[in-house]
């Protein structure tokens, strides 16, 4: 196989890590969101949180982009 | 895509470039604080000599410039941020934190000022109504204690005359009665003159005397 | 094609040459002022002008514009104090420093034809570093040998701690990486998806009347982006500031 055709098609498939990146995200924020409406009054106070274990969880579906910018442009 | 040539320096240096090329970026001594002593060792995995159509965010060849840039300008920043920017904005929350508590305080103290003086008003007020109440109640004796003089002295008064009284009235009466015997002997006498002619004073009182027993 | 081309935009070039060294000796260094430096130094002067203006007439009662600077300071304070506690106050004009930089350069990123110097993976790791460094630097000068506590969890039994010691050590290695990797990928994934959508709009106008039509809808997708990267600038800020707290936090108190 081309060198070039197998690094697009690993780009391709690194690029499917940003699933769990999404399901991760999607489970933090509907656990908030149930607890938020279970104690709304406590909800303002977490808000901190949710965006830093947002960021956390984001950061790991950047890192399958990254890989794919790796495998197209520096590979 | 990957063939196009998107870094415009026309060299790109070759891994032993690089490396003595940050090195001498040490060497200048660019910050007190520069991190790059660690980075290339991060970074050397990804070159990729050579290459002149390289990701521009992974070209090494933009990297010396960008770091001696970052360094100069984050050092700027925090210079400027902690000897200019933060120290005002800093003095200004606290004049303001020690207004606010300078005020909390004073209106705080002004309270207490008033509520001291309530009470040291209702403290005379009370005073005031205690000592009308001594007045009244030192009058009210005072009235009482010379009206029962009065009224003693009245009465004792009243008494010496009701007892003189009863004294004339016993003198008038014993006097009456011893009247009322020479009156009787002068009717008797007066009468039997009528009747009988004349008698002597002394059988007429002697008579009346036998009658009135 | 470079109308178009997604990754034109973090192409950095010359303003003024300063070429060091002997090319042909192997020793070329390349510092000249660029385009990103030109950008840094907007950073900076944008930052400053904010916090200097704001601050300049210090009043009482504040106006708009100097409550937007003092909000800023006491959300850094607020942020570092209960991260780090009032020891780690001591930090707060470099966690500031550092969440103001981040934040105007990904700003100023978010306007056309302007270059984010965040989306150069080289400054993300050097900002990263930067705290790493003063995170180790501080903790063995404050705590000496103590320091190394941070890799021992208290209350944990003696039989695990060959477990958990390499654990822990490896998960502190990969916060200068996770650290600027995220704020790197945040910016450039985003950066390049407004301007494939953006390229998109570009594409289809060209086919006539009916592809005007079709470019509505990335156009509508290139707005809708461009929130989300304006949310994206300022989170991923507030996330790098949150995350030197904590490791700063690590250093004032490494037993935890």
């Amino acid at each position: 196989m081309d060198v070039e055709a197998a690094k697009m098609i690993g780009a391709g498939i690194a690029t499917l890590g940003m699933a769990g990146a999404a399901l991760g995200v999607s489970n933090i924020f509907a656990n908030f969101l149930s607890g938020a409406l279970r104690n709304p009054s406590a909800a303002p106070s977490q808000t901190g949180n949710l965006i830093f274990g947002m960021a956390m969880t984001e950061a790991l579906g950047i890192f399958s982009f990254l890989v794919a910018l790796i495998l197209l442009f520096v590979a | 895509m990957v063939t196009q040539a998107y870094a415009q320096e026309a060299e790109t240096p070759t891994e032993e470039n690089l490396d003595t090329a940050i090195d001498a970026t040490h060497g200048e001594g660019v910050d007190a604080h520069d991190p790059t002593a660690d980075t290339h060792t991060g970074t050397e995995a990804h070159y990729d000599d050579g290459h002149s159509d390289v990701f521009p965010p992974f070209d090494p060849a933009t990297f010396p410039s960008q770091l001696l840039w970052l360094a100069i300008s984050f050092a700027a920043l925090y210079l400027l941020m902690s000897k200019v920017a933060l120290p005002k904005v800093g003095s200004t929350l606290e004049k303001r934190q020690a207004t606010i508590d300078a005020d909390l305080a004073a209106a705080d103290a002004d309270r207490q000022k008033t509520d001291a003086a309530i009470a040291s008003y209702e403290k005379a007020l009370a005073e005031a109504k205690a000592k009308a109440q001594s007045i009244a109640a030192q009058s009210r004796d005072a009235i009482q204690a010379d009206l029962a003089q009065k009224r003693g002295a009245a009465e004792t008064d009243l008494a010496t005359k009701v007892s003189a009284a009863e004294a004339r009235i016993a003198e008038t009466k014993t006097a009456a009665l011893a009247h009322v015997d020479e009156i009787a002997v002068e009717t008797a006498q007066a009468v039997v003159g009528q009747i009988v002619g004349t008698v002597s004073p002394d059988s007429v009182r002697a008579a009346v005397a036998k009658v009135k027993g | 094609m470079a109308g178009t081309d997604p990754i034109h935009q973090f192409v950095i070039y010359d303003l003024f040459p300063i070429h060091l060294g002997d090319e042909a000796a192997g020793t070329a260094l390349n510092l000249s002022f660029t385009n990103s430096a030109l950008f840094m130094v907007v950073t900076v002067a944008v930052l400053t002008g904010f916090m200097v203006l704001s601050a300049s007439r210090s009043a009482l009662v504040p106006s708009r514009f100097q409550l937007a600077g003092e909000l800023t300071y006491s959300f850094v304070a607020n942020m570092l104090r209960s991260s780090a506690g009032k020891e780690g106050m001591k930090f707060f004009p470099f966690v500031f420093s550092l969440f103001g930089f981040v934040l105007v350069a990904n700003l100023l990123g978010m306007f056309p034809y302007f270059f984010t110097v965040t989306s150069h993976i080289i400054v993300t790791a050097a900002l990263a570093l930067l705290v790493i460094s003063v995170v180790i630097l501080y903790g063995f000068f404050r705590h000496g040998i103590k320091f190394l506590k941070l890799f021992v969890p208290a209350g944990v039994p003696a039989y695990v701690l060959p477990i958990v010691v390499p654990i822990e050590i490896i998960s502190f290695l990969s916060r200068p990486i996770s650290l600027s990797v995220r704020l790197f990928g945040n910016i450039l994934a985003g950066h390049i998806t407004l301007k494939v959508f953006s390229g998109f709009v570009v594409s289809l106008g060209a086919l006539g009347a009916l592809g005007w039509l079709g470019a509505l809808l990335p156009l509508i997708m290139t707005v809708a982006i461009t929130a989300l990267e304006l949310l994206v600038a300022v989170v991923q800020a507030y996330v790098f500031a949150v995350l030197t707290s904590m490791y700063l936090n690590d250093a004032v108190h490494p037993s935890h």
